[in-house]
């Protein structure tokens, strides 16, 4: 079975992805955590990414958080995309942003 | 005071797959299908309830909650209820009957969350699935997965939690079991009920309108939210937090994420409630251990990943 690399500009981490794979699921498995886990299906658009060179499969994803011109320019869902090639992506949602975000969310506060 | 407003009925959950999504609800949660309809919905339900749906769910290309619907105990008590509504200046929309098949007019109206309710007096009496009404034997064999019991309730995310309030308590005739309070004393999470249940339906304060937290199904036992535990890895399902234990409701729990990530939750226990019982205030400071009750700590993705 083929393996791709997958590189993360934003963070400057490597990891590999197996064919078939999602980029989310592979980066999970290695305990890493360069991109954010939120629903792992596709609906919340927290693991949103840009991807920047190579090629992929994409699963189903919610219009709202991954729409049509936004898939074209590569704004993806690590949960839902499925390498062909090695692929450099960089997060959309910044590991940190998206710390910032949920502090906002904390009107609970 | 109760207006006759009995117990929730149904929620519409939208999916990106419906194999997928019939899947993990019947084979993982143990619902079972009984009926598809002409624009592809497919509806379900749990082994213990006597309707025959309580659980639709349709194909869309944006995960999410559609509505709840509450079951009313008469007709007269839908009119009522109705007028009450529009008396207090919420628009109502008339759902005709068998728009959902087997079941009678729904009145439907959304509350200033952005979330869209039903009320419903009919719904085709099926009874409790394969296990007779007379001697009816302690449950029914051939149940899948997790053998939910039943649809329990559903958390929503949402602002203007005091106008919802005033809708559900005022107007519906809910009770305000439990409440987060933040220093201030405002209402940042309330947990509504027309049962002896802490929950029927609950909402958390959320700038965005409209998110959907979780449906949740009712289990009997701790072994067996243990056991559904088991059944989510065996699955490789994605896991959200759990197996523990709530501050609020003190109900034990799991929750998880159905394939268009939806999050569902199963749960057992909880405290019991009765129209004289004053409600249960947690601070918004201790908010860690007021949803997980163990860890004392909030699982971030809890208060920020919703559909």
């Amino acid at each position: 079975m083929a393996e791709f690399q997958v590189f993360n500009r934003t963070t400057g981490d490597h990891f590999i992805c197996q064919e078939g794979q999602s980029v989310l699921k592979a980066m999970e498995q290695l305990g890493m955590k360069c991109v954010p886990v939120g629903c792992r299906g596709g609906g919340c658009g927290f693991c949103k990414i840009r991807v920047l060179e190579g090629d992929f499969k994409c699963g189903k994803m919610s219009k709202v958080h991954a729409p049509p011109e936004a898939v074209e320019k590569g704004e993806v869902l690590a949960c839902r995309i499925y390498p062909l090639t090695d692929l450099t992506i960089e997060c959309v949602l910044l590991p940190e942003a998206a710390l910032a975000k949920q502090t906002t969310t904390k009107t609970l506060r | 005071m109760k207006k006759g407003v009995m117990r929730p009925g149904h929620v519409q959950i939208r999916v990106l797959d419906m194999g997928e999504a019939v899947k993990h609800y019947t084979d993982l949660l143990g619902l079972i299908e009984t009926d598809r309809d002409d624009q592809g919905r497919v509806y379900l339900k749990a082994w213990s309830e006597v309707d025959k749906f309580s659980v639709v769910l349709r194909e869309a290309d944006e995960p999410g909650c559609d509505f709840m619907g509450f079951k009313v105990v008469d007709e007269a008590a839908l009119n009522q209820l109705e007028k009450d509504l529009v008396d207090y200046g919420v628009e109502v929309e008339q759902v005709p009957a068998e728009e959902l098949k087997d079941c009678g007019r729904r009145v439907r109206f959304t509350v200033p969350s952005g979330h869209a309710f039903e009320l419903y007096a009919d719904k085709k009496y099926t009874g409790k699935w394969g296990v007779s009404s007379v001697n009816p034997e302690a449950w029914p064999r051939g149940l899948q997965g997790m053998k939910a019991v039943r649809f329990d309730h559903v958390l929503f995310y949402g602002p203007e939690l005091a106008a919802v309030y005033d809708i559900f308590v005022n107007v519906l005739g809910f009770y305000l079991a439990e409440q987060v309070l933040d220093p201030e004393g405002t209402r940042v999470a309330q947990f509504l009920t027309v049962s002896m249940k802490e929950h029927d339906v609950a909402f958390i304060h959320h700038e965005e309108k409209g998110k959907f937290h979780h449906a949740s199904f009712f289990l009997d036992t701790w072994e067996a939210v243990l056991r559904s535990a088991d059944l989510i890895s065996m699955t490789d399902t994605s896991i959200d937090i759990g197996p523990t234990r709530h501050g609020l409701t003190h109900g034990q729990t799991i929750y998880f994420f159905d394939p268009s990530g939806n999050r569902n939750e199963v749960f057992c226990g909880g405290d019991y409630h009765y129209p004289d019982h004053k409600p249960i205030t947690w601070k918004a400071e201790d908010l860690g251990k007021a949803i997980f009750y163990h860890d004392r700590v909030l699982n971030e993705r809890f208060l920020t990943v919703l559909t």
